[in-house]
């Protein structure tokens, strides 16, 4: 029988149990994972970790494996893996904490998540190995420029393997069918081209509700425009909030385009890839996009429309605002980053290789334009292929987007909310509110 | 047996492997989470001791707290809807149906068994706006409605999600008071009849009370499951619009390893816990009068 003196007797030993957790818990993870001292040597293979749902990387270092990297392929042979990308964060901070992190992977979605990982010292900085092994004049400097505001550094932390621009691509016909003969370059011309759109019964916008970004970046770039470039990182710096009223405007002009039912029928149901099938069959006229969207645009089977039937205008200007159209919102992607506890000879080997090769591999294998130096551009080339590389190479700056220096509660607070402002059942007031009150945690 | 169990050998090696496990996989997270919610941080910047204030946090976060409401307003609706959705049923099954009853049993209980995803998928299709029209939109618009966007609307994705687990669920409430009730005596029902009670009357003072531990059983069971629902709602609305559907499992999951606050997202974990054992010795303590008494 189980006495009452023995259930007293348990109590210690509980409480024992409690204390050892917690002992254990102050224990562990108390800094920095073990294991992250670069070792020399090669320790016989390359990892590479991506998601499943970016096959251009994976693809692209099998091709140079085969090719141009042979020499590193046999110092470290390459081993390709992939998982789902949706909870890419939070896998990669699972990775790291059991010091597991493959040799190279993606880097973490979230700038602020990057930056936890360079201060505990998990990633290598390229900016000295590429300097080292004497290719750093391989990065375009429009890309490392865009790294380096990316993780609030001097140094490169991570490999452009995508240079993308953004802005609205449109469909030339359905403009004309509306009587709209040039692309917007003011907000308030392109708020007029959405009523002529939608009086002539086209819907002005597709956006991916649902995923939010579509829609946030919408409110980041208006702000770049009549705030001027470092408009966000004031907020960032504590010097603004994104509830004063010059902020709020902007979330106020996109939640105004969204209670006119620009976006159409329930905008917050929409995926990233319905929107982009809307857009490719004719559904829409309007589509905030970046040109990694370029692969999609160039295959005849999803698009419906003719590649040479879409048109590309930068976000337009606000009317008196500080920020100037040739501001281009620009960003790498999902970037690359080397782990130090990775990091050896067969490592240095395949970095080096990389940047000599890259650049010149995605464009002519996937038509992926990157932020390596391009030595051969391939012969056939789409027109908006070219033009995408035009706009980068002429573009004098670029700005990042809306929550590229918030922290991961901001981000995901603001871009589960955006959808929100597209359906107009949030007013702009309100969505800066509550994405404030995520910043400040 | 007395004597077996009064050797200690003998209960060591009986219960030592299933305790050692039990231990291993359910104890020892619990005491190691329940440390968490003393700490700040995560595995990547470390750890460090800030006392209570993740408990202080969360009573002035005002998404924990719509998560809160959320979870019980849930919880409360969704329990009162599959049980007495159950039990109505399981009424209908022993007085009422009686051939054919196993047939439908069968159809009521199908949901059961169908996948959480593909059944959020199922009421996705059913409920959609755009970019095509379901087949609610269609017949609301057909009465010359406008289409709805029910996943916009923080109330219509409510209900939509209390119809959808009502669906899934009820049919083994169903089943589970199936049993109940078919323990009790023939006899007894039979002499109550002679006696005079039919129908309500009958219900109320010898069914119910006989099938009261079962019924009781499935409250505990619906109300710490629906505390605790976490793969439907995601798998529906992911929480949204905004976080006007996030429970506190999903904005537990999303601190923790989302905003990679660990101490954070343990104290929503250990805030849930208490909750569901606050309201399973509320049922149990609530239920303790006995019925037939009047």
């Amino acid at each position: 029988m189980f006495t009452a003196s023995r259930r007293r007797g348990a109590i210690p030993v509980l409480g024992l149990v409690g204390a050892a957790a917690l002992t254990l818990t102050a224990c562990s993870g108390g800094g920095t994972p073990s294991g992250t001292e670069a070792s020399s040597g090669s320790d016989g293979d390359f990892t590479y970790l991506g998601q499943t749902q970016n096959t251009v990387i994976s693809s692209t270092l099998e091709s140079l494996a085969a090719d141009a990297c042979s020499a590193a392929e046999e110092t470290a042979p390459l081993s390709v893996d992939a998982i789902d990308g949706t909870t890419w964060d939070q896998q990669l901070q699972v990775l790291a904490g059991n010091n597991a992190l493959s040799d190279v992977s993606m880097a973490g979605g979230t700038p602020a998540l990057m930056q936890e990982f360079i201060d505990a010292g998990l990633v290598v900085n390229l900016s000295e190995e590429l300097e080292e092994l004497g290719v750093s004049d391989r990065i375009l400097p429009a890309a490392a420029s865009t790294i380096q505001a990316l993780y609030d550094s001097e140094d490169i932390y991570s490999l452009p393997t995508e240079l993308n621009i953004e802005g609205f691509w449109y469909n030339t016909e359905l403009l004309e069918q509306a009587g709209v003969t040039e692309p917007p370059q003011t907000w308030d011309e392109l708020a007029a081209a959405a009523e002529a759109l939608q009086a002539a019964g086209i819907q002005p916008f597709i956006a991916a509700g649902q995923d939010g970004w579509p829609i946030t970046r919408l409110v980041g770039n208006y702000i770049f425009r009549s705030l001027g470039a470092d408009a966000l990182q004031r907020v960032v710096d504590g010097e603004a909030s994104l509830t004063d009223p010059e902020y709020v405007a902007a979330a106020e002009a996109v939640a105004a385009l969204g209670a006119e039912g620009y976006f159409g029928d329930a905008a917050g149901s929409i995926d990233y890839n319905t929107a982009m099938n809307q857009f490719l069959t004719g559904g829409g006229a309007f589509f905030y996009m970046g040109s990694w969207a370029l692969g999609n645009f160039n295959d005849p089977e999803q698009n419906q429309i003719g590649v040479e039937n879409i048109g590309f205008a930068p976000f337009p200007a606000v009317e008196g605002g500080e920020g100037s159209i040739d501001e281009v919102p620009a960003n790498v992607g999902i970037p690359v980053m080397f782990t130090t506890s990775g990091w050896d000879d067969g490592s240095a080997a395949w970095l080096e290789c990389i940047a000599q090769h890259y650049g010149d591999a995605a464009l002519s294998e996937s038509g992926q334009v990157t932020g390596f130096v391009v030595d051969e551009v391939p012969a056939e080339q789409s027109e908006l292929t070219t033009l995408v590389q035009d706009v980068i190479t002429e573009a004098p700056s670029s700005v990042l987007w809306f929550e590229a220096a918030f922290t991961p509660e901001g981000t995901s607070v603001s871009q589960t909310n955006g959808g929100g402002l597209a359906t107009g059942s949030l007013s702009g007031q309100e969505f800066m509110e509550l994405v404030q009150a995520a910043n400040e945690g | 047996m007395e004597r077996m169990l009064g050797d200690w050998r003998a209960v060591a090696i009986l219960l030592g492997p299933a305790l050692a496990v039990y231990s291993a996989v359910m104890l020892v997270p619990i005491f190691w989470s329940t440390g968490y919610t003393l700490f700040e941080g995560n595995a990547i910047r470390g750890f460090e001791f800030v006392g209570l204030a993740n408990f202080v946090e969360f009573f002035e976060d005002p998404t924990a707290l719509q998560s809160v409401s959320f979870t019980l307003r849930y919880a409360i609706v969704l329990t009162v809807l599959q049980v007495g959705a159950g039990y109505g049923l399981a009424l209908l099954y022993v007085f009422a149906l009686r051939r054919g009853g196993a047939v439908i049993r069968t159809l009521v209980f199908f949901p059961v068994i169908l996948p959480t995803v593909a059944v959020a998928l199922l009421f996705r299709r059913f409920f959609e706006a755009a970019p095509a029209v379901g087949p609610v939109n269609s017949l609301v618009m057909s009465f010359g409605g406008e289409n709805p966007d029910w996943f916009g609307q923080p109330d219509a994705s409510f209900w939509v999600i209390i119809l959808m687990d009502l669906w899934r669920s009820m049919g083994f409430y169903a089943v589970l008071l199936y049993a109940g009730l078919v323990e009790i005596p023939d006899e007894l029902l039979e002499s109550a009849r002679i006696d005079g009670a039919s129908g309500f009357r009958l219900i109320r003072s010898i069914v119910l009370p006989l099938s009261l531990p079962v019924l009781l059983s499935a409250l505990i069971f619906s109300i710490n499951g629906t505390l605790k629902v976490f793969d439907t709602i995601v798998a529906l609305t992911n929480g949204g619009p905004g976080t006007a559907t996030t429970p506190l499992t999903v904005y537990m999951f999303r601190t923790a390893f989302s905003f990679g606050e660990y101490g954070y997202g343990s104290t929503i974990a250990l805030v849930l816990t208490l909750m569901c054992l606050v309201v399973t010795v509320f049922i149990f303590r609530s239920t303790r009068r006995d019925l037939t008494k009047g």
